[in-house]
């Protein structure tokens, strides 16, 4: 068992140094072709040259935050006779449709009211009333930087095989130390989608404010309820069909993050297990050349390091079950001794970890630090170091596994969990 | 897929076995380095150990201050605790091996040279051989050796030689046929030349050796002694009583 532990530690390892390395590696080879705006940008000399684009609000429960994603929207710089927008009220019970009523009459939005039925069906209704050749998304728990589209645009504009553009999601505020967790997390994100935009292997296009060429949905079909996570299984099928998704990560979206342990275990345990049940509807797109990095890094490395969560937690349970034994041995045969736990006073080279795990963890460390650094450069044009990362480290390595593990556990027994359809909306 | 796509599936995975192989050699090296240390510091107690020895047999009036009992045993204390770190923690279990076999061998040697000292020159030293397990789950052991610790630290006189049972090494056969330690019943203490299997408490052990109370009444004593006068030294007040 021990040596079958170790073994798994040193595989999971090794991935987890390859797919860092792979970032490092496609990071040096495409370093200047990452452009980053940090002015307003004007697209066209004349407003009639703009494409027309719609943002989709899907509403569930979401009260008065639907009227600040929408005013946000509103205030993006983008002519007015180009941007629309339809805000869809998905069967909520509280006052979100009257909150929509204010829009009824402005001439840039239609609003709809219809039962409920899970975010994927007010996207298709939206879908089915745009004229527009570019339509968007927005959730309504955010809101959007003034140049957010315009900056996605412009790739759009630049290649016309460009088929859908992914934002750069970023926590609108914290205020407590798990969201401070998460913005974190949020930020080192920011590396690694654009790593992964770069070798053309996004396996997501986030409900907040991706934007997509009309033709695909054309081509390719409308969204699906796929699990709860319709903006994996859209990008998939964009994969599989050879469409070709980019990444802004200057195009930035405020999202609020959970606040409790609870809604935030909630929303990762059904990101996860969408993301297994949608890759496994998909498994046709794993290890064949003709669907390119996505088939060969994305997904199966996903799989790999989901799947060592299991294992990771194994190996600490088992250290942490042996020094609980020890300990408690201990104390039973001579009581609590202090003197056992008062550091040394000189330390003794002798007792530091020199084992090869050790040096591989330091490699590792160092190039998550370097993704962290690169992603806080591509935000904020310089590094912020902050308790953040220590925050995002302790809360992820102490909750990660359980959402990872039921969200496996869940999709292994093909279980549909206790998101129904009403919470389906969010 | 592109060509460029398969290089550079390559070019990652040669790096990473590079660092992957780098790590596995600078871990190696350091635990060579590390045994190296452990065999540097066995060498010199052994030195020591001859050195003690062959006055011993060189001069017949053989000077009791130039032995004070602590010394050695603070080194030997030292180097088990790493020869244990080592054995948890590295994979050259045959080198490790061999040092615990080294190890095992001074503290015999050590146990000769203390009880000549002690009969000589009446030195405080009371020993105690702790005979333990690792192949198997030896709770008891892992309290005993607790017990023993927490002693050791409290009472100096009080040498505690422990052995692994299960070591291959003919001068311990020798000890364990001697004092008919059985590998059923560990851990096993020999002391006042009597086997002892199972767990022993603190108390159990004091009530075996009350010689351990009565030296650091002593220990107190000369303390308070030398807190009043300056020119009484303690160790020989200890060693002249």
């Amino acid at each position: 068992m021990q040596a079958f532990l170790e073994i798994v530690v040193y595989i999971v390892s090794f991935f987890s140094l390859y797919v860092q390395i792979y970032f490092l590696i496609v990071f040096l080879e495409n370093r200047k072709k990452i452009t980053i705006h940090r002015e307003p940008l004007r697209l066209f000399e004349k407003n009639e040259d703009y494409p027309a684009v719609t943002i989709v609000v899907p509403a569930y429960n979401e009260g008065e935050s639907v009227a600040i994603t929408t005013e946000s929207l509103l205030k993006l710089n983008y002519p007015k006779d180009k941007l629309f927008l339809i805000l869809v009220n998905d069967g909520s019970k509280d006052n979100t449709w009257e909150v929509m009523q204010r829009y009824k009459d402005h001439p840039q939005i239609k609003i709809f009211n219809k039962p409920n039925g899970g975010k994927f069906s007010a996207q298709n209704l939206a879908l089915e009333n745009t004229q527009t050749p570019f339509l968007g998304c927005l959730d309504s728990d955010s809101t959007v930087h003034p140049e957010a589209l315009n900056r996605i645009m412009t790739y759009f504009l630049e290649d016309p095989r460009i088929m859908a553009v992914a934002p750069t999601i970023v926590s609108s505020k914290e205020e407590n130390l798990l969201q401070k967790a998460q913005k974190t997390e949020y930020e080192m994100q920011i590396y690694v989608k654009k790593m992964m935009s770069l070798v053309n292997a996004i396996h997501v296009t986030p409900g907040p404010f991706s934007i997509f060429r009309i033709e695909v949905f054309d081509k390719i079909g409308k969204y699906k309820h796929a699990h709860t996570t319709e903006d994996i299984e859209i990008a998939l099928r964009m994969q599989k069909h050879h469409m070709k998704i980019e990444n802004a990560p200057d195009s930035y979206v405020y999202t609020n993050t959970p606040k409790t342990v609870k809604s935030l275990y909630k929303q990762r345990k059904r990101w996860i297990y969408g993301f297994i049940q949608n890759a496994l509807d998909y498994k046709g797109l794993f290890f064949r050349k003709k669907y390119g990095n996505i088939a060969f890094i994305n997904l199966p490395i996903s799989f790999i390091l989901l799947s060592s969560v299991l294992f990771l937690v194994i190996s600490i349970l088992r250290s942490v079950y042996e020094f609980i034994k020890t300990q408690s041995l201990t104390i039973s045969a001579i009581g609590i001794n202090w003197e056992t736990y008062r550091p040394k006073l000189e330390l003794d080279p002798f007792f530091f970890n020199t084992s090869a795990l050790m040096f591989i963890s330091i490699f590792l460390w160092l190039l998550v630090f370097f993704s962290l650094y690169m992603s806080q450069k591509m935000l904020y044009g310089k590094t912020k170091i902050n308790l953040n990362i220590l925050w995002f480290f302790l809360t992820y390595t102490l909750l990660a596994p359980f959402w990872v593990i039921k969200a496996m556990f869940n999709a292994l027994r093909n279980y549909e969990a206790s998101w129904t359809k009403e919470i389906d909306s969010r | 897929m592109e060509k460029k796509d398969w290089i550079r599936y390559i070019l990652v995975f040669l790096i990473t076995l590079t660092l992957f192989l780098s790590s596995a050699w600078l871990s190696s090296f350091m635990n060579t380095k590390k045994i190296r240390d452990i065999r540097n510091i066995q060498d010199k107690i052994s030195i020591d150990i001859m050195s003690s020895e062959t006055q011993f047999q060189l001069l017949q009036e053989f000077t009791c201050k130039d032995v004070s009992a602590s010394s050695l045993s603070g080194e030997l204390n030292s180097l088990a605790e790493k020869i244990a770190y080592s054995e948890e923690n590295m994979s050259k279990t045959e080198e490790v091996k061999d040092l615990k076999k080294y190890y095992s061998l001074l503290q015999i040697k050590d146990y000769l040279l203390m009880q000549k000292i002690k009969d000589r020159c009446n030195m405080p030293v009371t020993p105690i051989f702790y005979f333990y397990t690792t192949s198997e789950n030896c709770s008891n052991c892992v309290k005993e050796a607790a017990v023993l610790n927490k002693l050791r630290a409290e009472y100096p006189e009080l040498r505690v030689y422990s052995f692994d049972y299960n070591l291959d090494l003919s001068a311990l056969k020798t000890l364990l046929r001697t004092f008919k330690v059985e590998d059923t019943k560990l851990p096993a203490l020999y002391m006042n030349d009597k086997l002892y299997t199972g767990f022993l408490d603190e108390n159990n052990i004091k009530e075996i050796l009350p010689e351990l109370e009565e030296y650091a009444r002593i220990r107190k004593e000369a303390k308070a002694a030398s807190s009043t006068s300056t020119t009484t030294s303690t160790t020989s007040s200890t060693s002249r009583k």
